[in-house]
C-alpha cells in the first residue's frame, strides 16, 4: 500500500530528528544536529532492508517516489516565502560578505572533491528533457 | 464575489499554495522550452521566479516571509516550510547509491570543516574590513555568513545587540539566495555533475535551503547527496562559533 512508503519516509524523517536532538543536546548546543542526514541514511537502509527481505513492493515504493517528486514544486516555494527583502536591505557589509563568501566557497568546491576516492567520480548521463525529476526514481549510475 | 474567491482561497491555503506553485512552474517549463530553447532548467526559472515574488511580497507587507505574508499566499509558507521540505528532501534518499556515499563520504566531512572555516574567516575579515573591531560584532558577522541560524545562535550567545544579530541573518540570507542563483550558473565550471561533488557542495556551502534549490535547478539528482552534508553543518556551525571561532577572534583582534 502506499501509506506504508509514506509511512515509513514520516518515520525516518521523526526518528532522524529526534536522533539530530539528542546529538545537539550532547553537544551542549540548541540546535539539531544533521537531523534530516541521519533520516535519509536511515532510509537508505530501511528501504535496502525491506526490499531484499521482498516486502517493499511496487505501490509503498510509489508512496515514497511522489514525495521525492514533489521536491522542486516545495522548494519552489520555499523560494517565494524566503525573506530576499532583508537580504537586499542589510547594506553594503551583507551583500559583500555573502556574495565574496559564496564565491571562494564555489571555487574550492572541485579542490575538495579532488581529493582521496573522490577524484574517481565520472560525471552522470545527460539529463532527460522532463522537468528534472525523473532521474531520481532510478538509482544513478555515476 | 471578490470575497467569497479569498474567503476560499486562504481558508485553503495549502491547497492554494499546490494550484499556484504548479501554474507557475507550467508557466517557467514553457518559457525554458520556447524563450531559452531548453538552455536553461525550468526549475532554474521556476526558483528565480519564487524569489522575485518573495520581494514583491516583502514590499508589499513589510514581513520577514515573502509572498507567504499576503494572506491568500499564506499556504506558500506551509508547502515550502521547515516541515515538507525536510519530508521531500528524505524522500529523493530514495534513490541514493550507497556505494557513492562510501566513496566520497570522506570528502563531505573534510569540505563540512572548510565549508565552516572559510566564510568565519572571510565574513570576519570583511567585517574587519568595514570598520567593525569588536570581537563580538566580528565573530557575529562572521558567523552569520555560514548561515542565517549560525549568525543569530552565535551572537545571542556571545552577548551581541540586536542590530549585529540583524546584519548576521541578512548576510547568511544573500549567501543562502546567491547559492540558489548562481549554482546551476557555474555547476559546469565547478565539475558539480556527480555525487561525490554534491556530497562536498552541500558541506561547502551549508546552507539547506540554498543547496536545495541550487541543486534543484542543476540536476535533480544530486539533490539527496548535498542536502545530506548541508544538514550537519547549521549544526556543527552552532557549536564552533561561540566556542572555538569566538576565541580565535578573541586572541588576534583583543577584547
Amino acid at each position: 500500500m502506499v501509506i506504508y512508503g509514506v509511512a515509513l519516509l514520516a518515520a525516518c524523517l521523526l526518528v532522524g530528528k529526534l536522533l539530530g536532538a539528542v546529538l545537539g543536546m550532547a553537544m551542549g548546543i540548541d540546535a539539531n544536529v544533521g537531523g534530516v542526514g541521519i533520516a535519509m541514511l536511515l532510509l537508505v537502509f530501511c528501504v535496502y532492508r525491506l526490499q531484499r527481505a521482498g516486502c517493499f513492493d511496487d505501490r509503498a515504493q510509489a508512496g515514497l517516489s511522489f514525495w521525492s517528486s514533489l521536491y522542486i514544486p516545495i522548494v519552489v516555494a520555499m523560494a517565494a516565502s524566503q525573506n530576499v527583502l532583508g537580504a537586499v536591505s542589510g547594506g553594503p557589509v551583507a551583500l559583500v560578505g555573502g556574495l565574496v563568501v559564496v564565491a571562494i566557497s564555489f571555487a574550492l568546491v572541485p579542490v575538495i572533491a579532488r581529493l582521496g576516492k573522490g577524484k574517481y567520480a565520472k560525471p552522470m548521463d545527460a539529463m532527460s528533457e522532463d522537468d528534472g525529476q525523473s532521474g531520481q526514481r532510478q538509482a544513478p549510475h555515476a | 464575489m471578490l470575497d467569497r474567491l479569498t474567503d476560499i482561497l486562504s481558508s485553503n491555503a495549502l491547497i492554494t499554495a499546490f494550484a499556484l506553485v504548479g501554474l507557475l512552474m507550467l508557466g517557467c517549463n514553457l518559457a525554458a522550452r520556447y524563450l531559452t530553447g531548453g538552455r536553461i532548467h525550468g526549475s532554474a526559472i521556476a526558483i528565480a521566479a519564487g524569489l522575485v515574488l518573495a520581494y514583491v511580497g516583502g514590499i508589499a507587507t513589510g514581513g520577514e516571509d515573502g509572498l507567504a505574508d499576503i494572506a491568500v499566499f499564506s499556504g506558500l509558507g506551509v508547502m515550502g516550510g521547515s516541515m515538507l521540505r525536510d519530508f521531500a528532501i528524505v524522500a529523493t534518499a530514495f534513490g541514493v547509491d550507497l556505494a557513492e556515499l562510501k566513496k566520497a563520504g570522506m570528502n563531505g566531512v573534510i569540505a563540512l570543516f572548510v565549508g565552516l572555516a572559510v566564510p568565519f574567516t572571510i565574513g570576519a575579515a570583511i567585517a574587519y574590513a568595514f570598520g567593525y573591531t569588536d570581537p563580538v560584532a566580528v565573530t557575529t558577522i562572521g558567523a552569520g555568513a555560514a548561515t542565517y541560524i549560525v549568525g543569530p545562535v552565535t551572537g545571542t550567545a556571545i552577548g551581541a545587540g540586536s542590530e549585529l544579530i540583524a546584519l548576521s541573518i541578512a548576510i547568511g540570507l544573500v549567501k543562502s539566495i546567491s547559492v540558489m542563483i548562481f549554482t546551476p550558473v557555474v555547476a559546469r565550471r565547478i565539475q558539480l555533475n556527480n555525487p561525490s561533488a554534491a556530497l562536498v557542495f552541500g558541506g561547502m556551502m551549508g546552507t539547506t535551503s540554498g543547496v536545495a534549490a541550487g541543486l534543484a535547478a542543476t540536476d535533480a539528482r544530486l539533490v539527496p547527496y548535498g542536502a545530506m552534508t548541508a544538514t550537519f553543518y547549521t549544526g556543527f556551525g552552532c557549536l564552533l562559533g561561540p566556542s572555538v571561532f569566538y576565541l580565535v577572534v578573541r586572541s588576534l583582534i583583543g577584547g
